[in-house]
């Protein structure tokens, strides 16, 4: 393999907004994106007419690049209209980061907007029917993350308590939070007294169905200085795919995120031990072990016990989805963006109540498709040497 | 040689009561989803061959439906050949399929659709 030449620190997120958390009745997908864009660009002072990277992918709308660059005006260098799924904002960052570091672009504008709650009250889906799959009636996605679940639980004897340690603690940070939708107390017997939908995953293992969107602006370091007081730059970022429908995934206990977060730990000179918070992306909860697991934060069957006794939880040795996450914060669909959007707030010390003390590094973390797409993205308080 | 047509000789195949995958004259490797090309090396020398319809449950979960609704099966059976496919295991209540259960193929239909089921092997004691 050749040499990762990743442009470590060389560009920073300065800005990074969200819109319509929750339900925004009246609006269209690309009226919540562009609403979330043009606050993200006012808080850096800039306006649509400075985007000249534009990166994108909106649920309903296959050619969302050009509906997105149309509505703002704007006629963008780089443009991208991503479909690895729910990480594919992620993706997008890392490419944006390789345009910017290129010349490529100047400002880089990711956005992304849904109204699927307010539209459908379901999650929208793209996605062709199959005849290899329709016959089953399998309830897509949770059906596929439900049988992740019984394999790890059949490999690793995990047990549903230890699942409802990533709900519980993903609600105790969502009350810390003003934006996010479910913010009533959760307890555990309320966590295992909830509806079964497709065994072991109940309706508090999966993320919510909300409205929402979200907008981050990039761009090169030396400007990225000289515009905001604390930018968080990106040390580094990287993709892996393993499959497409999970029948095809080729061992349903270990995700595509063991390379992912490999390299992009590697590219930011770092090691998990360096990092101060991490935002994942939780569509079921036994993502949020998966990836702890693969991104190195502990062994492999472990992440059951690593989660007890609140350590993920505020006030825990390890803060994970400091917004409350898919499971309690936001979920429009494709959550990805937010897992960038809280990680640039954690750096910039812009989190609220649930600021955590001291973040110089945080992790991103996407997830597309069926655990299918994962990106790992590094931010840090300090860029390039 | 016919040139392989993935998903309208597999479902020609099935409608005439034959479950079929394909095989890979170059990598002696089983194919299953069908496609014009195998997986990894992109060898296009593929034939159909009868699969041996034996396997075992990989994953498992039981899809839980409102009354008068009843729960049904969703799994993944791995089969004798090496590949994985989406399906469900019949004949027993749906949390009772298990992880490791021996499984063999059988072609249901529903309607103008085939499509290939499976059932436990043995009667669990």
């Amino acid at each position: 393999m050749s040499a990762d030449l990743f442009p470590r620190g060389r560009t920073a997120v300065v800005a990074a907004a969200t819109h319509g958390i929750g339900l925004a009745p009246g609006f269209t997908s690309i009226d919540l994106a562009v609403q979330a864009s043009v606050k993200a660009l006012a808080q850096v002072g800039l306006t649509p007419a400075d985007v000249d990277g534009l990166f994108t992918g909106l649920p309903d709308d296959f050619l969302s690049g050009l509906s997105m660059a149309e509505y703002m005006g704007i006629a963008p260098r780089v443009m991208d209209n991503n479909r690895t799924g729910g990480s594919a904002f992620l993706t997008q960052a890392m490419w944006a980061a390789l345009a910017l570091n290129a010349g490529q672009c100047d400002v880089a504008l990711i956005a992304y907007g849904s109204n699927q709650r307010s539209a459908s009250g379901k999650l929208v889906s793209s996605m062709k029917p199959s005849y290899l799959e329709t016959p089953y009636k399998a309830l897509k996605p949770i059906s596929a993350y439900a049988m992740v679940a019984s394999r790890y639980m059949h490999q690793y004897g995990l047990r549903r308590e230890q699942l409802g340690e990533v709900a519980l603690a993903a609600r105790k940070w969502a009350q810390l939070n003003p934006e996010a939708f479910m913010r009533e107390p959760l307890t555990m017997a309320d966590y295992l007294g909830a509806r079964m939908v497709s065994d072991p995953l109940g309706v508090r293992d999966a993320c919510l169905v909300t409205d929402g969107a979200a907008a981050v602006v990039m761009m090169r370091a030396d400007r990225a200085r000289d515009t905001v007081k604390r930018p968080a730059y990106v040390l580094g970022a990287a993709a892996a795919t393993s499959h497409r429908d999970i029948a095809s995934m080729p061992d349903f206990t270990v995700t595509a995120a063991t390379s992912s977060g490999k390299r992009a730990f590697a590219q930011a000179g770092i090691t998990p031990a360096d990092v101060d918070v991490v935002e994942l992306y939780d569509a079921f909860t036994i993502n949020t072990l998966l990836f702890l697991e693969d991104l190195g934060f502990c062994k492999k069957g472990e992440g059951g016990s690593f989660v007890e006794g609140g350590r993920i939880a505020p006030g825990g040795a390890l803060p994970v989805n400091t917004n409350g996450g898919g499971l309690s914060c936001v979920h429009p669909g494709m959550y990805g963006l937010f897992t960038i959007v809280e990680a640039t707030q954690q750096i910039m010390g812009l989190a609220g109540d649930r600021q955590v003390a001291d973040v110089n590094v945080a992790l991103a973390h996407g997830n597309g498709g069926e655990l299918s797409s994962q990106v790992t993205m590094v931010l840090g308080a300090a860029g390039a040497d | 040689m016919n040139p392989i047509k993935p998903d309208q000789d597999y479902l020609q195949f099935l409608q005439q009561g034959h479950f079929k995958i394909l095989r890979d004259r170059l990598s002696g490797r089983h194919v299953f989803y069908p496609r014009v090309a195998a997986p990894g090396n992109g060898s296009t020398d593929l034939e159909w061959v009868d699969a041996s319809g034996l396997g075992q449950v990989y994953a498992t979960t039981v899809v839980r439906v409102k009354p008068p609704g009843q729960d049904y099966n969703v799994c993944v059976v791995e089969l004798e050949e090496g590949p994985r496919m989406l399906s469900r295991v019949e004949q027993v209540p749906p949390g009772e399929v298990r992880i490791g259960m021996r499984v063999k193929a059988r072609i249901a239909r529903d309607g103008e659709t085939s499509f290939v089921v499976f059932d436990p092997l043995e009667q669990r004691a």
